[in-house]
């Protein structure tokens, strides 16, 4: 039997029924209703202090744990707070639903109060987005919602609900299974010739190369990249979206290649025969200058988007799919060729891995230790030993991300939390909060810039208030480091404003929010102090100064070649000479 | 280059505005676009002409296929397609010059939908370039009001094999090589 239900008390049962555990939301006039049904219902809500913040914490939840994220905001500036959030959550793919409240229908086109074409807004933020007006569709959008924001390539989907549908009730229906939805189709198995095609493009190759991105981790296909790494013996390079897709320990892992990427990975790509992507999307930080990137190799590319496929590069062989439905079907067939004829192209396979061994050694990420200045590289290195590879790492936008991409250990996927393709400061400690919710039990660190936290202190009050134990490391280096770095390198040392002057004394502001925080300078106080920071049951607040005009190398030139990578700072002119 | 797609989109509000938001969000300039509904009251259909970087041209066609409502998206620019535009054309006319207009319409197969003792409304429909000629001669009968639809595209049934058959015995071959396969 049903009974009539109001449109908020449906939305929440609805949510509840596509398994939300949490929402991250900012109540306001039209959602009135809404939090209404929240007070006593035991579905969590976590109350953060700006509504982009929702939106990030919820993608921190989402890129934690795989499941989808949600968020809730009023009408007008609540909902056009979420849209930076939503966009990236559209940029790296991530599965996002958020609800927004919208005024009364009978108002909407009249300039009410709190009233913004939310719908039109952000029809360019999200993969999709819902305006309801019929409470009778309430539910059903809801399922779809979630089944277009999980599926396929992943994404932000937006339910924009007006305030009469909150308020009216009718008889609850729950949603219907989606069997088909005609605009949407999503292709996941490959066709027989193209996995055939895909067997003959890696049995011939002799210098493979795999550039493995985020859709690894979406697909959840990190045991079907190792396996193919094993089969092919072939290096494996991730892109900023895609650490942790293979333990940073396994013996192919290269690290990362693009702009800041390893001497090895950009070298690897740049010399290999045989281009293996797998869920990435050819991005310009990346690829640096277009054709000059993979100039000897073919390229085989597997993306669950078919737009993906040649958008950039065109490959030789394009797979549309989910990377793990492929690579199994690929790696089957690779064993048993592999089983009947033996292995081919052995020895040259051999000689490309000792080529890459040898681009390792010569120059891996490299920065001149100092005793009475913490290098940014040393932090990341003390973090990454602290957390043994182990802990949730949220970083912020701009070199400490860079650094932190080179320098963290991760024993699997998402671990590693980051605004790869959006580049949105003020993401990191909001996703860390985010990612703590989805995974309690795990450590979580937010690595930050002095100028990104400045973007998300308010969240201070919503970690300290929650009590989520997540420990906060501001690498405080004084300025808006990677513009600084740019006005350095291209715009002769004219650094305009880029100084991030009157940063607050850490252990008062935390104090004020009551938490533990510490301000540490020097490298011997590090690890104590990392230490301290672990011990701690609550949050903590580390604001680590460290050496202010570091540069992160190598560098790619926006624009360049890889083989106009700057590996190393020019050497210091010495005065007097 | 104008590119010419035709579209299948689900009847929903919105469906419109996602398809012009992936060609306005690259600053594309929509020569013209036309939408109503199909046989299928659910599904409707859309016609767009609109300035494209050739080597954007499959991008833009996957980019749009790929937007929830879109059921299907063609590319017909190069395709043999049917292409005719609808023109409504109110010319003030003196009364010398009236049978001499209505002789010139009568060339391009315009009708007359609406007439008062001044003005002549026509309307006349057929391939863009038809339209233009048409609309070029009438300046010179008096002060011209225009309104055209756009395009409106559907790409060419395939042959069949009878039609075929009889196009190769009467030795039409260019017209067998622009046919769409079956």
């Amino acid at each position: 039997m049903s009974s009539l239900m109001s449109g908020a008390r449906i939305l929440i049962e609805s949510l509840v029924r596509e398994g939300t555990e949490v929402v991250f939301g900012y109540p306001g006039g039209v959602t009135l209703p809404i939090y209404d049904v929240l007070y006593d219902h035991p579905l969590k809500h976590v109350l953060v202090r700006h509504e982009e913040n929702a939106c990030f914490a919820a993608e921190g939840y989402a890129r934690a744990t795989g499941k989808v994220g949600v968020c809730m905001a009023t009408s007008g500036p609540g909902a056009t707070n979420l849209t930076t959030g939503l966009v990236d959550a559209l940029m790296d793919s991530i599965p996002i639903v958020a609800i927004t409240g919208q005024v009364p229908s009978k108002l909407i086109g009249r300039d009410a109060f709190q009233e913004a074409d939310t719908f039109g807004i952000t029809r360019g933020a999200t993969k999709h987005n819902y305006l309801v007006k019929d409470i009778d569709e309430l539910a059903q959008t809801i399922r779809e919602a979630f089944y277009v924001a999980s599926t396929g390539r992943p994404g932000p989907v937006l339910v924009d609900t007006t305030k009469d549908v909150l308020i009216s009730q009718t008889q609850y229906h729950p949603a219907k299974v989606i069997e088909e939805m005609r605009g949407y189709e999503i292709r996941r198995e490959p066709g027989g010739d193209e996995v055939e095609q895909a067997l003959q493009f890696l049995w011939k190759a002799e210098r493979p190369y795999i550039y493995a991105g985020g859709g690894v981790i979406a697909s959840g296909a990190s045991a079907e990249l190792a396996e193919l790494a094993e089969v092919l013996d072939a290096p494996v390079a991730s892109t900023v979206m895609g650490l942790g897709a293979l333990p940073s320990s396994h013996p192919n892992f290269i690290s990362m290649l693009g702009m800041h990427g390893s001497y090895a990975a950009n070298m690897g790509v740049t010399e290999t025969d045989a281009l293996i992507a797998l869920g990435v999307r050819f991005d310009d930080r990346v690829t640096g200058r277009l054709d000059a990137f993979a100039p000897n190799a073919s390229v085989l590319h597997v993306d669950i988007d078919p737009a993906e496929l040649g958008k950039n590069r065109k490959p030789d062989i394009g797979i549309v799919g989910d990377v793990k439905q492929v690579l199994r079907r690929v790696i089957e067939r690779l064993k048993v060729t592999k089983e009947t004829l033996g292995s081919i192209n052995a020895d040259p396979r051999r000689q490309w891995r000792g080529r890459i061994q040898g681009w390792m050694q010569e120059h891996p990420f490299e920065y001149q230790h100092l005793d009475d200045e913490i290098k940014p590289q040393y932090l990341m290195e003390k973090i990454a030993e602290t957390s043994g590879g182990e802990a949730i790492i949220s970083v912020d936008v701009g070199q400490h991300q860079m650094w932190a991409a080179q320098y963290m250990k991760f024993n699997g996927p998402r671990q590693w939390i980051n605004s790869g393709g959006l580049g949105a400061m003020g993401f990191g400690l909001p996703a860390a909060m985010g990612a703590q919710c989805g995974q309690p039990e795990k450590t979580v660190f937010a690595i930050v810039g002095d100028g990104g936290f400045m973007m998300s202190l308010p969240e201070l009050a919503t970690i300290a208030s929650n009590g989520f134990p997540v420990k906060i490391v501001i690498m405080n280096n004084g300025w808006l480091g990677m513009v600084r770095q740019w006005q350095e390198l291209f715009f002769n040392k004219r650094y305009s404003s880029v100084e991030m002057d009157c940063f607050p004394q850490c252990e008062l502001l935390a104090e004020s929010f009551g938490i533990k925080g510490r301000t540490v300078e020097r490298p011997a106080q590090l690890d104590e102090a990392l230490k301290d920071a672990m011990a701690e049951p609550g949050p903590y607040l580390l604001n680590v100064k460290v050496s202010p005009e570091e540069n992160v190398f190598p560098m790619i030139p926006s624009g360049g070649a890889v083989n106009e990578m700057i590996l190393q700072p020019p050497a210091p002119v010495s005065v007097g000479d | 280059m104008n590119q010419l797609i035709s579209l299948r989109v689900e009847n929903k509000p919105g469906a419109l505005m996602r398809v012009a938001g992936v060609l306005t969000a690259r600053g594309y300039n929509i020569e013209s676009l036309t939408v109503a509904r199909t046989l299928d009251p659910t599904l409707s259909s859309m016609t767009i002409v609109v300035d494209v970087d050739p080597a954007m041209r499959s991008l833009l066609i996957k980019q749009i296929t790929r937007l929830v409502n879109v059921v299907e998206a063609v590319d017909l620019t190069e395709s043999v397609s049917v292409c005719r535009e609808m023109a409504l054309i109110k010319i003030t006319v003196s009364p010398e010059m009236r049978s001499g207009l209505l002789k010139e319409a009568d060339v391009f197969r315009a009708r007359v939908v609406d007439a008062s003792p001044t003005s002549y409304t026509l309307e006349v429909s057929g391939a863009g370039e038809k339209l233009d000629a048409l609309i070029a001669l009438l300046h010179n009968y008096g002060e011209i009001e225009m309104i055209r639809s756009g395009a409106m595209a559907m790409a060419r049934a395939p042959m069949t094999k009878s039609h075929k058959a009889f196009l190769e015995m009467s030795g039409r071959r260019e017209e067998i090589e622009a046919a769409v396969e079956t």
